[in-house]
Protein backbone atom coordinates (compact mmCIF):
# COMPACT_ATOMS: atom_id res chain seq x y z
CA UNK A 1 0.00 0.00 0.00
CA UNK A 2 1.12 3.64 -0.80
CA UNK A 3 -0.41 6.45 1.28
CA UNK A 4 0.26 10.26 1.15
CA UNK A 5 -0.99 11.88 4.81
CA UNK A 6 -1.46 14.63 5.87
CA UNK A 7 -1.87 16.21 9.35
CA UNK A 8 -2.18 19.93 9.83
CA UNK A 9 -3.89 20.38 12.90
CA UNK A 10 -1.73 22.04 14.91
CA UNK A 11 0.80 24.50 14.08
CA UNK A 12 3.73 21.68 14.02
CA UNK A 13 2.47 20.10 10.51
CA UNK A 14 3.73 17.13 8.86
CA UNK A 15 3.08 15.12 5.50
CA UNK A 16 4.06 11.20 5.52
CA UNK A 17 4.34 9.20 2.57
CA UNK A 18 3.86 4.84 4.00
CA UNK A 19 5.22 2.87 1.24
CA UNK A 20 4.26 -0.62 1.90
CA UNK A 21 5.07 -0.17 5.65
CA UNK A 22 8.34 2.24 5.27
CA UNK A 23 7.03 5.85 6.24
CA UNK A 24 9.20 8.76 5.06
CA UNK A 25 7.97 11.95 6.64
CA UNK A 26 8.50 15.89 6.47
CA UNK A 27 7.60 18.02 9.12
CA UNK A 28 6.54 21.82 7.55
CA UNK A 29 8.09 25.02 8.71
CA UNK A 30 6.18 27.05 10.34
CA UNK A 31 5.52 30.34 9.77
CA UNK A 32 5.15 30.42 6.97
CA UNK A 33 1.29 29.54 7.00
CA UNK A 34 0.72 25.59 5.90
CA UNK A 35 -0.44 26.72 3.04
CA UNK A 36 1.96 28.08 1.72
CA UNK A 37 4.13 25.05 2.07
CA UNK A 38 1.41 22.07 2.25
CA UNK A 39 1.63 21.59 -1.30
CA UNK A 40 5.00 22.34 -2.54
CA UNK A 41 6.17 20.17 0.09
CA UNK A 42 3.68 17.10 -1.03
CA UNK A 43 5.37 17.72 -4.85
CA UNK A 44 8.53 17.63 -3.37
CA UNK A 45 8.23 13.91 -1.00
CA UNK A 46 6.46 12.43 -3.69
CA UNK A 47 9.35 13.75 -6.09
CA UNK A 48 11.76 12.71 -4.13
CA UNK A 49 10.25 8.95 -4.61
CA UNK A 50 10.18 9.15 -7.83
CA UNK A 51 6.48 8.63 -7.81
CA UNK A 52 3.49 9.86 -9.15
CA UNK A 53 -0.31 10.74 -6.86
CA UNK A 54 -1.40 8.15 -9.40
CA UNK A 55 0.77 5.47 -8.39
CA UNK A 56 -0.83 6.19 -4.74
CA UNK A 57 -3.57 3.70 -3.28
CA UNK A 58 -5.26 6.25 -0.97
CA UNK A 59 -4.79 9.76 0.60
CA UNK A 60 -4.76 10.14 4.60
CA UNK A 61 -5.90 13.04 7.00
CA UNK A 62 -5.99 14.42 10.12
CA UNK A 63 -9.27 15.26 10.75
CA UNK A 64 -9.13 17.07 14.12
CA UNK A 65 -10.04 18.06 16.80
CA UNK A 66 -7.29 20.96 16.00
CA UNK A 67 -7.22 24.47 14.87
CA UNK A 68 -10.51 24.80 13.01
CA UNK A 69 -8.58 26.38 10.16
CA UNK A 70 -5.84 23.86 10.13
CA UNK A 71 -8.75 20.52 9.85
CA UNK A 72 -10.02 22.48 6.95
CA UNK A 73 -6.88 22.77 5.28
CA UNK A 74 -6.21 19.16 5.88
CA UNK A 75 -9.65 17.99 4.52
CA UNK A 76 -9.58 20.26 1.38
CA UNK A 77 -6.65 19.32 0.04
CA UNK A 78 -6.94 15.89 0.67
CA UNK A 79 -10.39 16.38 -1.09
CA UNK A 80 -9.04 18.18 -3.91
CA UNK A 81 -6.24 15.67 -4.64
CA UNK A 82 -8.30 12.03 -4.04
CA UNK A 83 -11.27 13.69 -6.81
CA UNK A 84 -8.22 14.20 -9.39
CA UNK A 85 -6.97 11.11 -8.84
CA UNK A 86 -10.43 9.44 -8.08
CA UNK A 87 -8.44 7.54 -4.99
CA UNK A 88 -9.96 7.13 -1.30
CA UNK A 89 -9.85 9.46 1.54
CA UNK A 90 -8.86 7.57 5.24
CA UNK A 91 -9.98 10.16 7.53
CA UNK A 92 -8.16 9.60 10.57
CA UNK A 93 -9.13 11.47 14.22
CA UNK A 94 -6.10 13.67 15.23
CA UNK A 95 -6.09 12.59 19.15
CA UNK A 96 -5.88 8.58 17.68
CA UNK A 97 -2.70 9.74 15.79
CA UNK A 98 -1.40 10.89 19.21
CA UNK A 99 -2.22 7.72 20.48
CA UNK A 100 -0.29 5.58 18.11
CA UNK A 101 2.89 8.50 18.45
CA UNK A 102 3.35 7.18 22.16
CA UNK A 103 5.28 3.61 22.62
CA UNK A 104 1.82 2.36 25.73
CA UNK A 105 -0.88 0.52 25.10
CA UNK A 106 -2.99 3.00 27.20
CA UNK A 107 -3.07 6.98 26.13
CA UNK A 108 -4.88 9.23 28.04
CA UNK A 109 -4.41 12.34 24.80
CA UNK A 110 -5.34 15.70 25.34
CA UNK A 111 -4.80 18.49 23.21
CA UNK A 112 -5.13 22.52 24.00
CA UNK A 113 -8.79 23.83 22.04
CA UNK A 114 -7.85 27.29 23.36
CA UNK A 115 -10.87 29.23 25.18
CA UNK A 116 -10.34 27.33 28.40
CA UNK A 117 -11.17 24.25 26.89
CA UNK A 118 -9.44 20.93 25.87
CA UNK A 119 -9.78 18.32 23.45
CA UNK A 120 -9.57 14.91 24.73
CA UNK A 121 -9.68 11.31 23.71
CA UNK A 122 -8.69 7.76 25.56
CA UNK A 123 -7.50 4.40 23.64
CA UNK A 124 -6.21 1.58 24.55
CA UNK A 125 -4.49 -0.22 22.04
CA UNK A 126 -5.22 -4.30 21.61
CA UNK A 127 -4.14 -7.29 19.05
CA UNK A 128 -6.76 -6.04 16.56
CA UNK A 129 -5.98 -2.32 16.96
CA UNK A 130 -7.16 0.80 18.92
CA UNK A 131 -10.48 0.69 20.91
CA UNK A 132 -11.91 4.17 21.79
CA UNK A 133 -12.54 4.37 25.72
CA UNK A 134 -13.16 7.90 25.82
CA UNK A 135 -14.72 9.35 23.11
CA UNK A 136 -13.30 12.71 21.90
CA UNK A 137 -14.96 15.80 23.48
CA UNK A 138 -14.20 19.50 24.43
CA UNK A 139 -13.81 20.15 28.14
CA UNK A 140 -12.78 22.29 30.81
CA UNK A 141 -9.62 20.79 32.17
CA UNK A 142 -10.66 19.89 35.28
CA UNK A 143 -14.17 18.10 33.83
CA UNK A 144 -11.93 15.71 32.39
CA UNK A 145 -13.49 12.03 31.34
CA UNK A 146 -11.66 9.81 33.66
CA UNK A 147 -10.38 6.60 32.84
CA UNK A 148 -11.22 2.90 34.94
CA UNK A 149 -7.97 1.83 36.44
CA UNK A 150 -4.80 1.03 33.83
CA UNK A 151 -1.96 2.01 32.82
CA UNK A 152 -2.43 5.35 30.77
CA UNK A 153 0.29 7.28 29.61
CA UNK A 154 -0.65 11.20 29.18
CA UNK A 155 -0.02 12.62 25.94
CA UNK A 156 -0.79 16.04 24.49
CA UNK A 157 0.04 19.32 24.76
CA UNK A 158 -2.66 20.68 26.76
CA UNK A 159 -1.23 18.96 29.93
CA UNK A 160 1.20 21.50 29.72
CA UNK A 161 -0.94 24.57 28.68
CA UNK A 162 -3.58 23.67 31.71
CA UNK A 163 -1.76 22.33 35.12
CA UNK A 164 -5.34 21.34 36.18
CA UNK A 165 -5.43 18.88 33.66
CA UNK A 166 -2.82 16.78 35.13
CA UNK A 167 -4.01 17.25 38.68
CA UNK A 168 -7.68 16.33 37.81
CA UNK A 169 -6.38 13.01 35.84
CA UNK A 170 -3.50 12.40 38.60
CA UNK A 171 -4.33 8.97 40.03
CA UNK A 172 -4.97 7.70 37.14
CA UNK A 173 -2.46 9.28 34.19
CA UNK A 174 1.07 8.84 34.26
CA UNK A 175 3.95 11.42 33.84
CA UNK A 176 2.41 13.13 30.23
CA UNK A 177 4.61 13.83 27.08
CA UNK A 178 3.81 17.54 27.20
CA UNK A 179 5.47 18.02 23.69
CA UNK A 180 3.59 15.62 21.40
CA UNK A 181 1.45 16.63 18.81
CA UNK A 182 -0.35 14.43 15.94
CA UNK A 183 1.68 14.20 13.61
CA UNK A 184 1.35 12.49 9.58
CA UNK A 185 3.47 9.33 10.34
CA UNK A 186 1.44 7.95 12.49
CA UNK A 187 -1.79 9.34 10.86
CA UNK A 188 0.02 6.45 7.46
CA UNK A 189 0.35 4.34 9.95
CA UNK A 190 -3.03 4.22 10.95
CA UNK A 191 -4.71 4.64 7.68
CA UNK A 192 -4.98 0.88 6.93
CA UNK A 193 -7.00 0.19 9.95
CA UNK A 194 -9.95 2.76 9.01
CA UNK A 195 -12.04 2.54 5.78
CA UNK A 196 -11.19 4.81 3.12
CA UNK A 197 -14.17 6.61 1.68
CA UNK A 198 -15.19 8.93 -1.12
CA UNK A 199 -13.74 12.81 -1.30
CA UNK A 200 -16.86 14.02 -1.14
CA UNK A 201 -17.53 12.41 2.59
CA UNK A 202 -14.60 13.71 4.09
CA UNK A 203 -15.47 15.99 7.23
CA UNK A 204 -13.61 17.68 9.65
CA UNK A 205 -13.94 16.41 13.44
CA UNK A 206 -14.39 19.61 15.13
CA UNK A 207 -16.22 18.43 18.20
CA UNK A 208 -16.03 22.04 19.47
CA UNK A 209 -19.84 22.78 17.04
CA UNK A 210 -21.41 25.45 19.13
CA UNK A 211 -19.96 28.28 17.53
CA UNK A 212 -22.56 30.81 17.54
CA UNK A 213 -25.75 31.61 18.89
CA UNK A 214 -28.93 31.71 17.13
CA UNK A 215 -31.12 34.96 17.67
CA UNK A 216 -33.76 33.17 19.64
CA UNK A 217 -30.89 32.21 22.10
CA UNK A 218 -29.21 35.88 22.54
CA UNK A 219 -33.14 37.50 23.09
CA UNK A 220 -33.35 34.04 25.08
CA UNK A 221 -30.52 35.36 27.22
CA UNK A 222 -31.16 39.12 27.53
CA UNK A 223 -29.03 40.24 24.20
CA UNK A 224 -29.83 41.97 21.35
CA UNK A 225 -31.36 40.28 17.66
CA UNK B 1 -4.34 30.05 -32.12
CA UNK B 2 -4.99 29.17 -28.59
CA UNK B 3 -6.93 25.63 -28.53
CA UNK B 4 -10.07 25.99 -26.32
CA UNK B 5 -9.60 26.19 -22.52
CA UNK B 6 -11.54 24.18 -20.44
CA UNK B 7 -11.61 26.18 -17.26
CA UNK B 8 -13.32 25.64 -13.95
CA UNK B 9 -13.94 28.32 -11.86
CA UNK B 10 -14.55 28.08 -8.23
CA UNK B 11 -15.99 30.61 -5.47
CA UNK B 12 -16.23 30.33 -1.41
CA UNK B 13 -15.67 33.82 -0.28
CA UNK B 14 -18.71 34.31 1.98
CA UNK B 15 -21.90 32.09 1.73
CA UNK B 16 -22.11 30.49 -1.32
CA UNK B 17 -20.68 28.35 -2.68
CA UNK B 18 -20.19 28.25 -6.69
CA UNK B 19 -18.63 26.34 -8.79
CA UNK B 20 -18.16 27.29 -12.87
CA UNK B 21 -17.34 25.89 -16.12
CA UNK B 22 -16.55 27.92 -18.74
CA UNK B 23 -14.36 26.99 -22.36
CA UNK B 24 -12.90 29.57 -23.96
CA UNK B 25 -14.71 30.72 -27.29
CA UNK B 26 -17.94 29.10 -26.27
CA UNK B 27 -18.19 30.82 -23.09
CA UNK B 28 -20.62 29.09 -19.76
CA UNK B 29 -21.24 24.83 -20.13
CA UNK B 30 -22.70 24.46 -16.92
CA UNK B 31 -22.42 26.04 -13.20
CA UNK B 32 -24.36 25.29 -9.63
CA UNK B 33 -24.37 27.40 -6.83
CA UNK B 34 -25.30 26.21 -3.59
CA UNK B 35 -26.28 29.33 -0.93
CA UNK B 36 -26.20 28.82 2.65
CA UNK B 37 -28.95 31.76 3.88
CA UNK B 38 -31.20 29.57 5.06
CA UNK B 39 -28.24 28.30 7.48
CA UNK B 40 -27.18 31.74 8.73
CA UNK B 41 -31.08 33.13 8.84
CA UNK B 42 -31.17 31.47 12.16
CA UNK B 43 -28.26 33.59 13.28
CA UNK B 44 -29.26 36.69 11.98
CA UNK B 45 -26.07 37.40 9.73
CA UNK B 46 -23.60 35.14 8.26
CA UNK B 47 -21.55 33.55 10.68
CA UNK B 48 -18.02 32.82 9.30
CA UNK B 49 -16.81 30.04 11.12
CA UNK B 50 -19.95 28.14 9.90
CA UNK B 51 -19.76 29.13 6.21
CA UNK B 52 -16.12 27.91 6.21
CA UNK B 53 -17.79 24.99 7.19
CA UNK B 54 -20.21 24.42 4.56
CA UNK B 55 -18.04 25.48 1.92
CA UNK B 56 -16.32 21.91 2.75
CA UNK B 57 -19.81 20.15 2.77
CA UNK B 58 -20.43 21.27 -0.55
CA UNK B 59 -17.87 21.66 -3.00
CA UNK B 60 -17.43 18.36 -3.94
CA UNK B 61 -20.66 17.17 -4.93
CA UNK B 62 -20.91 20.94 -6.67
CA UNK B 63 -17.46 20.13 -8.88
CA UNK B 64 -19.12 16.65 -9.83
CA UNK B 65 -22.45 18.29 -10.61
CA UNK B 66 -21.13 21.12 -12.46
CA UNK B 67 -19.32 18.78 -14.39
CA UNK B 68 -21.92 15.95 -15.36
CA UNK B 69 -23.85 18.83 -16.10
CA UNK B 70 -21.68 19.81 -18.88
CA UNK B 71 -20.76 16.29 -19.87
CA UNK B 72 -17.11 16.94 -19.27
CA UNK B 73 -14.93 14.81 -17.25
CA UNK B 74 -12.81 16.38 -14.77
CA UNK B 75 -9.31 14.96 -16.77
CA UNK B 76 -10.19 17.81 -19.55
CA UNK B 77 -9.69 20.62 -17.65
CA UNK B 78 -7.19 22.99 -18.75
CA UNK B 79 -6.95 25.53 -15.34
CA UNK B 80 -8.88 25.93 -12.46
CA UNK B 81 -9.75 29.80 -11.16
CA UNK B 82 -10.62 30.13 -7.64
CA UNK B 83 -11.49 33.57 -6.04
CA UNK B 84 -8.58 34.12 -3.35
CA UNK B 85 -9.99 37.12 -1.96
CA UNK B 86 -11.52 39.48 -0.73
CA UNK B 87 -13.64 37.61 2.08
CA UNK B 88 -14.18 35.88 4.59
CA UNK B 89 -10.38 34.55 5.04
CA UNK B 90 -11.64 30.20 6.61
CA UNK B 91 -14.27 30.28 3.77
CA UNK B 92 -12.04 31.63 0.77
CA UNK B 93 -9.33 28.84 2.26
CA UNK B 94 -11.83 26.34 1.38
CA UNK B 95 -12.08 27.23 -1.95
CA UNK B 96 -8.46 27.69 -2.52
CA UNK B 97 -7.35 24.16 -0.70
CA UNK B 98 -9.23 22.10 -3.16
CA UNK B 99 -8.81 24.05 -6.64
CA UNK B 100 -4.94 24.09 -5.88
CA UNK B 101 -4.62 20.13 -4.63
CA UNK B 102 -7.23 19.63 -7.71
CA UNK B 103 -5.05 21.40 -10.37
CA UNK B 104 -1.84 19.46 -8.61
CA UNK B 105 -3.63 16.54 -8.89
CA UNK B 106 -4.62 17.16 -12.69
CA UNK B 107 -1.12 18.83 -13.35
CA UNK B 108 -3.47 22.21 -14.75
CA UNK B 109 -2.57 25.52 -13.36
CA UNK B 110 -4.20 27.02 -10.64
CA UNK B 111 -5.44 30.42 -11.25
CA UNK B 112 -6.17 32.75 -8.47
CA UNK B 113 -8.63 35.43 -9.35
CA UNK B 114 -10.32 38.45 -8.10
CA UNK B 115 -14.01 38.61 -6.53
CA UNK B 116 -15.16 41.85 -7.60
CA UNK B 117 -13.12 41.24 -11.21
CA UNK B 118 -15.33 38.43 -11.34
CA UNK B 119 -18.57 40.58 -10.56
CA UNK B 120 -17.56 42.97 -12.77
CA UNK B 121 -17.01 41.04 -15.64
CA UNK B 122 -20.09 39.04 -14.96
CA UNK B 123 -21.89 41.15 -17.69
CA UNK B 124 -19.87 39.89 -20.34
CA UNK B 125 -20.93 36.70 -20.32
CA UNK B 126 -24.70 37.74 -21.32
CA UNK B 127 -25.78 37.72 -25.19
CA UNK B 128 -25.21 41.10 -25.31
CA UNK B 129 -21.87 42.22 -23.67
CA UNK B 130 -20.36 45.29 -23.69
CA UNK B 131 -16.97 46.10 -24.72
CA UNK B 132 -13.72 47.62 -23.07
CA UNK B 133 -13.76 50.00 -21.89
CA UNK B 134 -16.30 51.16 -19.72
CA UNK B 135 -17.12 52.32 -16.23
CA UNK B 136 -18.48 50.05 -13.58
CA UNK B 137 -20.29 50.04 -10.96
CA UNK B 138 -20.47 47.22 -8.38
CA UNK B 139 -22.89 47.70 -5.59
CA UNK B 140 -22.91 44.33 -2.90
CA UNK B 141 -22.65 43.99 0.62
CA UNK B 142 -19.36 44.24 0.96
CA UNK B 143 -18.47 47.21 -1.95
CA UNK B 144 -19.99 50.01 -3.52
CA UNK B 145 -17.34 51.25 -5.69
CA UNK B 146 -17.06 53.06 -9.32
CA UNK B 147 -14.15 51.75 -11.54
CA UNK B 148 -12.80 52.78 -15.05
CA UNK B 149 -12.55 49.24 -16.81
CA UNK B 150 -10.09 49.48 -19.63
CA UNK B 151 -9.51 46.03 -20.37
CA UNK B 152 -8.89 42.54 -18.08
CA UNK B 153 -6.76 43.65 -15.24
CA UNK B 154 -6.84 47.56 -16.36
CA UNK B 155 -9.20 48.74 -13.35
CA UNK B 156 -8.83 52.24 -11.67
CA UNK B 157 -11.13 53.18 -9.09
CA UNK B 158 -12.70 56.67 -9.65
CA UNK B 159 -14.76 56.52 -5.86
CA UNK B 160 -16.40 54.25 -3.16
CA UNK B 161 -18.52 54.26 0.00
CA UNK B 162 -16.51 55.76 2.88
CA UNK B 163 -18.53 53.75 4.94
CA UNK B 164 -20.95 50.71 4.33
CA UNK B 165 -21.58 49.54 1.03
CA UNK B 166 -24.75 49.67 -0.51
CA UNK B 167 -25.94 46.63 0.06
CA UNK B 168 -24.71 46.73 3.83
CA UNK B 169 -27.62 49.63 4.18
CA UNK B 170 -30.19 47.63 3.09
CA UNK B 171 -29.55 44.88 5.33
CA UNK B 172 -29.12 47.16 8.10
CA UNK B 173 -31.90 49.10 7.28
CA UNK B 174 -34.54 45.90 7.28
CA UNK B 175 -32.63 44.72 10.43
CA UNK B 176 -33.69 48.19 11.98
CA UNK B 177 -37.40 47.82 10.59
CA UNK B 178 -37.78 44.09 12.36
CA UNK B 179 -37.35 42.37 9.16
CA UNK B 180 -36.13 38.91 8.44
CA UNK B 181 -32.38 37.88 7.48
CA UNK B 182 -31.64 38.56 4.60
CA UNK B 183 -32.83 41.69 4.90
CA UNK B 184 -31.90 43.85 1.84
CA UNK B 185 -34.03 42.00 -0.80
CA UNK B 186 -37.16 41.63 1.60
CA UNK B 187 -36.95 45.22 2.37
CA UNK B 188 -36.37 45.55 -1.79
CA UNK B 189 -39.85 44.20 -1.96
CA UNK B 190 -42.02 46.47 0.55
CA UNK B 191 -40.45 49.47 -1.01
CA UNK B 192 -42.57 47.97 -4.34
CA UNK B 193 -45.66 47.92 -2.38
CA UNK B 194 -45.67 51.96 -0.91
CA UNK B 195 -44.52 55.22 -2.00
CA UNK B 196 -41.26 56.95 -2.26
CA UNK B 197 -41.64 60.54 -0.85
CA UNK B 198 -44.05 60.18 2.28
CA UNK B 199 -40.86 60.47 4.39
CA UNK B 200 -37.94 62.63 3.57
CA UNK B 201 -34.79 61.00 3.87
CA UNK B 202 -31.32 62.44 3.00
CA UNK B 203 -29.52 61.74 -0.41
CA UNK B 204 -26.14 61.21 1.17
CA UNK B 205 -23.56 63.03 -0.89
CA UNK B 206 -25.06 63.00 -3.90
CA UNK B 207 -23.62 66.70 -4.69
CA UNK B 208 -20.51 66.22 -2.95
CA UNK B 209 -19.32 66.79 -6.50
CA UNK B 210 -16.53 63.89 -6.50
CA UNK B 211 -17.55 59.94 -6.94
CA UNK B 212 -17.78 58.82 -3.28
CA UNK B 213 -20.38 57.41 -1.65
CA UNK B 214 -22.02 57.44 2.31
CA UNK B 215 -24.63 55.34 3.23
CA UNK B 216 -24.68 55.23 6.58
CA UNK B 217 -26.32 58.41 7.72
CA UNK B 218 -29.27 56.86 5.93
CA UNK B 219 -30.07 54.04 8.37
CA UNK B 220 -29.66 56.80 10.96
CA UNK B 221 -32.23 58.79 9.30
CA UNK B 222 -34.62 55.64 9.32
CA UNK B 223 -34.31 55.06 12.62
CA UNK B 224 -35.08 58.72 13.41
CA UNK B 225 -38.35 58.44 11.08
CA UNK B 226 -39.67 55.41 13.09
CA UNK B 227 -39.30 57.16 16.53
CA UNK B 228 -41.43 59.18 15.87
CA UNK B 229 -44.97 59.65 17.23
CA UNK B 230 -46.92 59.66 13.51
CA UNK B 231 -44.93 56.28 12.76
CA UNK B 232 -46.83 52.96 12.65
CA UNK B 233 -45.66 49.75 11.54
CA UNK B 234 -48.30 50.23 7.95
CA UNK B 235 -46.15 52.58 7.22
CA UNK B 236 -42.90 50.68 6.58
CA UNK B 237 -43.70 50.14 2.96
CA UNK B 238 -43.23 54.04 2.22
CA UNK B 239 -40.30 54.17 4.39
CA UNK B 240 -38.89 51.22 2.42
CA UNK B 241 -39.80 52.82 -0.75
CA UNK B 242 -38.00 56.01 -0.01
CA UNK B 243 -35.01 54.61 1.48
CA UNK B 244 -34.65 52.74 -1.51
CA UNK B 245 -35.45 55.63 -3.79
CA UNK B 246 -32.48 57.66 -2.14
CA UNK B 247 -30.07 54.99 -2.46
CA UNK B 248 -30.95 54.51 -6.04
CA UNK B 249 -30.94 58.29 -6.41
CA UNK B 250 -27.13 58.65 -5.18
CA UNK B 251 -26.15 55.54 -7.12
CA UNK B 252 -27.70 57.22 -10.57
CA UNK B 253 -26.56 60.45 -10.20
CA UNK B 254 -22.97 59.16 -9.42
CA UNK B 255 -22.97 56.87 -12.15
CA UNK B 256 -23.58 59.53 -14.73
CA UNK B 257 -21.08 61.52 -13.11
CA UNK B 258 -18.83 58.95 -13.66
CA UNK B 259 -19.46 58.80 -17.45
CA UNK B 260 -19.37 62.09 -17.47
CA UNK B 261 -15.80 62.27 -16.26
CA UNK B 262 -14.60 59.59 -18.37
CA UNK B 263 -16.00 59.98 -21.31
CA UNK B 264 -17.72 56.93 -21.91
CA UNK B 265 -20.74 56.03 -22.66
CA UNK B 266 -21.26 52.13 -21.45
CA UNK B 267 -21.86 51.50 -18.03
CA UNK B 268 -21.57 47.55 -16.23
CA UNK B 269 -23.60 47.39 -13.56
CA UNK B 270 -22.68 44.24 -11.15
CA UNK B 271 -23.04 42.89 -7.82
CA UNK B 272 -26.07 41.39 -5.43
CA UNK B 273 -27.78 45.33 -5.46
CA UNK B 274 -27.44 45.11 -9.61
CA UNK B 275 -30.21 42.80 -9.20
CA UNK B 276 -32.38 45.64 -7.50
CA UNK B 277 -34.92 46.28 -10.52
CA UNK B 278 -35.63 49.82 -9.36
CA UNK B 279 -32.19 50.53 -9.74
CA UNK B 280 -32.26 48.80 -12.79
CA UNK B 281 -35.02 50.70 -14.24
CA UNK B 282 -33.74 54.23 -13.12
CA UNK B 283 -30.26 53.47 -14.32
CA UNK B 284 -31.79 52.22 -17.79
CA UNK B 285 -33.95 55.55 -18.36
CA UNK B 286 -31.22 58.24 -17.29
CA UNK B 287 -28.23 56.66 -19.00
CA UNK B 288 -30.55 55.86 -22.31
CA UNK B 289 -31.49 59.65 -22.02
CA UNK B 290 -28.01 60.54 -22.24
CA UNK B 291 -27.03 58.26 -25.28
CA UNK B 292 -25.55 55.80 -22.89
CA UNK B 293 -25.79 51.88 -22.73
CA UNK B 294 -26.31 50.41 -19.32
CA UNK B 295 -25.35 46.61 -19.17
CA UNK B 296 -26.36 44.21 -16.01
CA UNK B 297 -25.26 40.64 -15.67
CA UNK B 298 -28.00 37.89 -15.89
CA UNK B 299 -30.04 38.33 -12.72
CA UNK B 300 -28.73 34.76 -11.54
CA UNK B 301 -24.96 35.87 -11.89
CA UNK B 302 -26.03 38.97 -9.74
CA UNK B 303 -24.83 37.12 -6.52
CA UNK B 304 -21.66 35.62 -5.73
CA UNK B 305 -21.29 32.28 -7.94
CA UNK B 306 -18.40 30.24 -10.09
CA UNK B 307 -19.51 30.74 -13.87
CA UNK B 308 -18.05 34.33 -13.21
CA UNK B 309 -14.58 33.01 -11.74
CA UNK B 310 -13.97 30.53 -14.21
CA UNK B 311 -15.19 33.55 -16.95
CA UNK B 312 -12.72 36.51 -15.47
CA UNK B 313 -9.99 32.87 -15.68
CA UNK B 314 -10.79 32.10 -19.09
CA UNK B 315 -10.23 36.19 -19.90
CA UNK B 316 -7.34 35.84 -18.19
CA UNK B 317 -5.82 33.09 -19.89
CA UNK B 318 -7.02 34.54 -23.46
CA UNK B 319 -5.20 38.09 -22.47
CA UNK B 320 -2.27 36.24 -21.10
CA UNK B 321 -2.86 37.97 -17.93
CA UNK B 322 -3.24 34.66 -15.90
CA UNK B 323 -0.65 34.31 -12.49
CA UNK B 324 2.60 32.22 -12.61
CA UNK B 325 2.73 29.45 -11.28
CA UNK B 326 3.93 29.27 -7.80
CA UNK B 327 4.20 25.26 -7.21
CA UNK B 328 1.39 24.84 -5.05
CA UNK B 329 1.46 27.70 -2.33
CA UNK B 330 -1.06 29.66 -1.91
CA UNK B 331 -2.73 32.08 0.18
CA UNK B 332 -6.22 33.33 0.55
CA UNK B 333 -6.39 37.26 0.70
CA UNK B 334 -9.39 38.70 2.90
CA UNK B 335 -8.19 42.41 2.11
CA UNK B 336 -7.31 42.91 -1.30
CA UNK B 337 -7.97 46.10 -3.03
CA UNK B 338 -9.59 45.35 -6.99
CA UNK B 339 -7.19 48.12 -8.09
CA UNK B 340 -4.15 46.20 -6.66
CA UNK B 341 -4.39 43.67 -9.64
CA UNK B 342 -2.99 44.51 -13.08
Amino acid sequence: MKILALETSTELASIALSLDGQIIQTRLSSPPAHSATLLPEIRQLLAGQGLALTALDGIACGIGPGAFTGVRLACSVAQGLALGTDLVVHPVCSLLALAEAMNAREVYCAMDARMGEVYVAAYRREATGWVEVITPCCVAPDAAPLVPEGCWLGAGNAFAAYPALGEHLQSRVRVPDVACVPDAASIARLAGQIPGVDPALVAPLYVRDRVAQTVAERLANGGRA
Amino acid sequence: MMKPQLVLGIETSCDETGIGLVETGRGLLAHRVFSQIDMHAAYGGVVPELASRDHVRRIVPLIRETMLAAGRELSELDAIGYTTGPGLAGALLVGASVAESLALALDVPAIPIHHLEGHLLSPMLSSEPPTFPFVALLVSGGHTQLMRVGGVGDYALLGESVDDAAGEAFDKTAKLLGLPYPGGPILSKLAGQGEAGKFKLPRPMKNSGDLMFSFSGLKTAVLTATQKADFTPERIPDLAAEFQEAVVDVLCAKARAALAQTGLSQLVVAGGVGANSRLRERLRREIGKRGGKVFFPELEYCSDNGAMIAFACAMRIEAGKAAAATGGAFAVRPRWPLAEIS
